[in-house]
């Protein structure tokens, strides 16, 4: 694999998805002995909008591979004053650091920044747009519990502002996965993703109905439906019921369903589920760590 | 009459270039799109809605002093698809080019999602990718499809 930025998860072939994968399994199964593998290495964070969770899993890949982080801070509290470019932070903080990690609440800015650096950049989440490195755990996590071989996954949710939903989308018909779509008719995928996913060939159906689809899944993929992407709040608590689902749900499901989620959850999966063994969430947020690993690792000229 | 006559009814021009058999009504959003706007003291004119036999109506433009690039001319494709561009030296018509749809377009359309980071003060143009119907943003994957003419950039 070689790639200097990885802005997209529509850059990433199938073979460079199976080798970040495989990689990531080599580290999942012995990190001990990738512990000094960039202890020179120092990576710039640079999160433009809250994002605990992303920061704190790529802060942990990287001194898990036993590199440091360099954080610019909250943008409020950071010295990174309103009116600065973007264009112009990352040129600063480039000089700084050996990589960049970057969120930012605007689509493109990832794509954008990384025209600035010679540096490796990781997008972390550009607005509504991209976010590959969580598709990377997406698929590591979808590998492990149900393969890629003859793959029916339902992604549900709000389809149209879901960037996780757009890059896995994506990313699965590099693995000819049949893919269904369960949304209200008001968050069904954006023209761009329908688009690309005809032109890639590949073989969607899309839904207003979970039961419809339900007992032929492999994987049901679950993202939030905001309540303010709704004009009024009524009109958002009578659609937002129908897709939540619970252990009662899961009935109707394959006995190895496997349950995902981007998290964080605030209702869409009832907390009896977490019980049963479609649930993978936890695992999928995880297994962000090696996966993250595993792309620093080649990003930074590992052995792959 | 044919359409050349008309042609030179509206007015001869010496050294410059002809945009022809623009689609009725489209000539301002050709000279937009070219970034003509009359400050730089070019003499353009322009005719509108004259009859025409291939397009029913057509509009002409005729920039005095100029001679577009083959980029512009593509570009022109965007909107006016059936443009015949006349390059002009001395009162003859020494070329003819062709308009061909160039496969991206630079700074000429303004990306209409206003969450796309092109639309911000960074030192980037926009960049659009052309389809066969229509022009998608390399930045945030937007797609344009009808209305091209609304999403010129101003100057
Ligand atoms: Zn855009």
């Amino acid at each position: 694999m070689r790639h200097d930025h990885i802005i997209s998860a529509k850059q990433l072939s199938r073979g460079d998805i199976e080798t970040v994968l495989d990689h990531a399994a080599d580290i999942a199964a012995d990190p001990g002995a990738f512990a000094d593998r960039h202890s020179d290495t120092l990576l710039g964070m640079l999160f433009f909008e809250p994002s605990t969770r992303t920061k704190m899993s790529f802060t942990t890949a990287m001194k898990r591979l036993g590199g440091d982080i360099v954080d610019m801070g909250s943008v409020e509290s950071s010295s990174v004053k309103k009116g600065e470019s973007l264009a112009d932070t990352v040129r600063v903080v480039e000089g700084y650091t050996d990589a960049l990690v970057l969120r930012h609440p605007m689509e493109g800015s990832a794509k954008m920044a990384s025209e600035f650096v010679d540096v490796p950049l990781v997008n972390a989440g550009d607005g509504a747009g991209q976010h590959p490195t969580q598709t990377l755990l997406d698929l590591y996590t979808i590998r492990e519990n149900a393969g890629f071989d003859d793959l029916t996954i339902g992604i549900m949710g709000d389809l149209k502002y879901g960037r996780t939903v757009h890059s896995l989308a994506h990313a699965l018909t590099t693995v000819d996965a049949r893919q269904h779509f369960i949304s209200p008719e008001s968050l069904q995928l954006p023209r761009s993703v329908r688009y690309d996913l005809h032109e890639a060939g590949a073989e969607v159906r899309e839904h207003t109905d979970l039961d419809e689809i339900l007992p032929d899944l492999d994987v049901l993929y679950v993202t939030r439906i905001q309540a303010e992407r709704f004009p009024d709040e009524s009109e958002y608590r009578e659609v937002a019921g129908q897709y939540q689902i619970d252990a009662d749900t899961l009935a109707a499901a394959k006995d190895d369903l496997t349950v995902m989620h981007p998290l964080p959850r605030v209702d869409e999966i009832a907390h009896d589920v977490d019980e049963t063994t479609h649930a993978q969430y936890f695992q999928q947020a995880h297994n962000g760590v090696p996966v993250r690993m595993a792309l620093l690792d080649l990003m930074l000229g590992g052995d792959k | 009459m044919s359409d050349n006559d008309q042609q030179l009814r509206v007015s001869k021009i010496r050294n410059g270039t002809v945009i022809d058999h623009i689609a009725g009504g489209q000539a301002l959003n050709v000279l937009a799109i070219l970034g003509i706007d009359g400050t730089s003291g070019d003499s353009v004119s322009v005719a509108m809605n004259m009859p025409s036999d291939r397009l029913g109506h057509k509009d002409v433009v005729k920039v005095e002093g100029r001679e577009l690039s083959q980029d512009e001319v593509d570009v022109l494709s965007l909107i006016a698809s059936a443009a015949t561009i006349n390059i002009i030296r001395d009162y003859d018509v020494v070329e003819k080019r062709r308009v061909e749809r160039p496969s991206v377009v630079e700074g000429v359309l303004e990306c209409p999602n206003h969450n796309c980071i092109t639309t911000e003060d960074e030192p980037v143009d926009s960049r659009f990718a052309v389809g066969d119907d229509g022009v998608r943003c390399e930045y945030c994957d937007t797609i344009i499809r009808d209305d091209l003419p609304a999403h010129i950039l101003a100057e």
